[in-house]
């Protein structure tokens, strides 16, 4: 095996590259006004599968107003929204293969729904009640599913991209023809898991999209002050990864990479890596305000990129959709998410024994001990500890 | 002396500590113009500028590493890990770098000049990524300095004397009190030496020894138990490493018996180690077995979390036990 520098062209002076040396173009199909430019190549799309998209796009929107609404009146403790990011997650979901395992970072619920997971599946994570997949133990956000092959979230970031090269080779060692996608923020590029994520499946050659979620700030950093390069895009071929950067606020645009890495990624048993370059229209959590480190002027000028609106006029150009029919989703499901929250939000919490379940297959004789000492303690003092109350 | 919190009792540590040394370098994951998710470090910026506050890219591991490299050069680093639970992407710079650079160069080179600081602990509904107490991984690493303080007043004195200490400290921040705990603080400078345990209230009958947000906690079931004509001796640790063993063991040959709280799992816990070396030195002095109240051996849950906590009321059954034993 020979190293990359044995093939290049070699010079007698000096000469450095710097970031201007690498000039990556971002793919763009679709315009404000809900045209395609001239020359744009369209991805595979048709009206069944436009609806899908779009259907998920309305019920993101509202599940994301209505649930910070929440938090708000104390409802929930916690949530983060996806807004402004639709385009990105959906486009690139709608990608996939229902087998291929999606790893996501945290704010990407909508990809979640669109393999569907439920309204009330939503609201049982959100509420930590006893029919919550997770079974309560995490906060708020943190969904999972293995029927939908979408592996549940953690808080650590980045620790789930040098998972996602294990997961798709996997899939290459069981001759599956599947693929694992990670999302991850443009800050959590910054961890040294991405690093070892991304070089190593360059070089066990594992079937991964790697999609970077590039929305402008992680907290209050600004890109500015997260890295000095080309983005995240001018990394991929660093690592011999095929790499592409596309506009993340245009379904059409990230619904055509990504289809075409998921091919190239399969054929191949190669990584891609995608940048997809959006905005974090909302605060980064329901715990932060952004009025501390950004400007309205500047959430004003993202706003009008708005990726659902776009895709919505071109559902409407098409004569897929009207004004009358989109009102009505987002009524369908502003009834649905408070329908389904109520019920959620009056379910019990898990009995107390899930406490020590899964710590490991089966509880360890000092965990039953454990358990049994604290029953005892919560019998005596059953008022102190609402949410084991007549559910030992 | 004017009454403020602990944020802003940190806030005031660190602007003195960038005021009284001009080697001192302040950084971090949104440290900067935003002043940290907490808000410990607001203003700094503005008052010391971008090249002494800044925000790091989002790494802990090039954080810690950055910092054993300034103050392998004569800097005096202070880093901020967002949250403790962040702290184990950074645990190769701290446990074989940090905390072995003296030793291993045979001090020809040395990270004195490191101080982590690091918002740990639970009580605040943040699941098992926002609530954890990682404190015993650290304390088993020879060359760490491990610090808690339990109040605004030690907080600051705490800080200035870790960010002034010869050696590498990791400062724990108990976040659950970072609003919640006010308290009468000096303007000025000052420093709480290391090392020292301290006797927070004298009784006769049990010594109850914590740390930290736990602190507030054996009050609270000291003040149950005296109820019950029971009267606690109670200890603040608040170094673990190096532990204060002497006020401990001096204590418990008073009072004959011992009870430790902390928040972490009980198994591999700090307690542990505390209570096989106080059965060391007071083994004819104990009149019942040394008792530990403290997580559950699981990681950190959220809706059951006020089960899994060591709080006022297990210690204060843990008491009866023991005095009664
Ligand atoms: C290892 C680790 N360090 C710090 C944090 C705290 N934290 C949570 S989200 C976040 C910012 C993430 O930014 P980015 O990856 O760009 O994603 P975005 O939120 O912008 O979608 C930080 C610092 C964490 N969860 N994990």
């Amino acid at each position: 095996m020979s190293n990359a520098t044995s093939d290049n062209e070699t010079v007698h002076r000096v000469s450095f590259l710097d970031r201007e040396s690498v000039n990556i173009p971002i793919l763009k199909v679709l315009q404000a006004d809900g045209t395609v430019y001239d020359n744009a190549v369209l991805p595979a799309i048709d009206e069944v599968l436009a609806h899908r998209i779009y259907d998920t796009c309305v019920f993101t929107r509202v599940l994301d107003e209505r649930m910070l609404g929440a938090q708000r009146q104390g409802r929930i403790s916690f949530y983060m929204t996806c807004t402004g990011e639709e385009a990105s997650i959906i486009g690139s979901t709608a990608s996939l293969d229902d087998g291929d395992v999606i790893l996501a970072q945290y704010r990407e619920h909508a990809a979640i729904r669109y393999r569907g997971f439920t309204t009330e599946q939503f609201m049982n994570q959100l509420f930590s009640n006893e029919k919550d997949l997770g079974k309560g133990r995490q906060m708020p956000i943190h969904y999972g599913s293995a029927e939908l092959n979408y592996q549940t979230v953690s808080s650590p970031l980045a620790t789930q991209i040098p998972q996602a090269t294990g997961v798709g080779y996997s899939f290459k060692m069981q001759g599956k023809r599947n693929i694992a996608i990670c999302y991850f923020g443009e800050g959590a590029a910054s961890e040294g898991d991405f690093h070892a994520g991304l070089n190593m499946a360059a070089v066990v050659k594992s079937p991964t999209i790697f999609f970077c979620r590039n929305n402008g700030y992680a907290i209050s950093t600004p890109t500015s002050e997260q890295f000095c390069g080309n983005g995240i895009a001018s990394r991929g071929p660093g690592y011999g990864i095929h790499t592409i950067r596309v506009d993340g606020n245009d379904m059409l645009a990230v619904l055509a990479a990504t289809q075409q890495a998921r091919a190239y990624a399969v054929e191949n048993n190669a990584p891609v890596l995608i940048e997809a370059m959006t905005y974090r229209l909302g605060a980064h959590s329901s715990s932060d305000d952004p009025s501390g480190y950004r400007s309205k002027d500047e959430e004003a000028k993202w706003q009008q990129h708005d990726p659902v609106k776009r895709f919505k006029l071109w559902m409407i150009n098409k004569g897929w959709l009207t004004e009358k029919q989109d009102a009505e989703m987002y009524e369908k499901y502003r009834k649905e998410v408070l329908a389904e929250l109520k019920v959620a939000e009056k379910l019990p919490m898990a009995m107390l024994d899930t406490l020590i379940e899964d710590v490991y297959d089966t509880p360890t004789p000092r965990l039953q001990q454990q358990l049994k000492d604290l029953k005892k303690h919560l019998k005596k003092y059953p008022d102190s500890y609402p949410n084991s109350k007549g559910r030992l | 002396m004017a009454e403020i919190n602990m944020l802003q009792a940190i806030n005031d540590a660190l602007s003195i500590a960038l005021e009284s040394n001009e080697k001192s370098i302040l950084f971090g994951e949104d440290v900067g113009h935003f002043g940290g998710v907490f808000r410990a470090t607001s203003g700094l910026q503005a008052k010391f500028g971008r090249d002494r506050c800044f925000n790091t890219p989002l790494t802990e591991q090039g954080i810690a590493g950055f910092a054993n490299g300034l103050a392998s050069n004569g800097m005096v680093a202070i880093a901020e890990i967002q949250f403790a639970d962040y702290i184990f992407p950074a645990i190769d710079q701290i446990v074989n770098e940090t905390a072995k650079f003296r030793y291993r160069s045979g001090n020809e080179f040395n990270v004195g000049g490191v101080t982590f600081r690091t918002p740990y602990g639970g009580g605040i509904a943040g699941g098992h990524y926002h609530s954890q107490s990682p404190e015993a991984y650290f304390t088993q690493t020879a060359g760490l300095k491990v610090v808690v303080p339990r109040n605004a007043y030690q907080a600051k004195g705490l800080l200035l004397a870790s960010i002034r200490d010869k050696n590498p400290v990791i400062f724990f921040e108990p976040k659950r009190l970072y609003r919640a705990n006010i308290a009468e603080v000096p303007d000025e400078d000052y420093e709480i030496e290391l090392g020292k345990a301290e006797v927070v209230r004298q009784g006769t009958d049990i010594t109850l020894l914590a740390w930290g947000a736990q602190m507030e906690i054996i009050e609270n079931a000291a003040d149950m138990a005296a109820k019950k004509g029971i009267s606690c001796e109670i200890i603040d640790l608040r170094t673990l490493a190096p532990w204060d063993a002497e006020t401990v063991a001096t204590s418990v040959k008073k009072t004959g018996r011992l009870l430790i709280n902390h928040e972490a799992p009980l198994t591999g816990g700090f307690a542990g180690e505390i209570s096989a070396t106080i059965q060391e030195e007071c083994f004819l002095h104990l009149e019942s077995p040394i008792a530990r109240v403290c997580g559950l051996d699981t990681p950190y849950p959220l809706i059951h979390e006020k089960e899994y906590m060591p709080d006022a009321l297990k210690t204060f059954e843990a008491i009866k036990a023991t005095v009664n034993f």
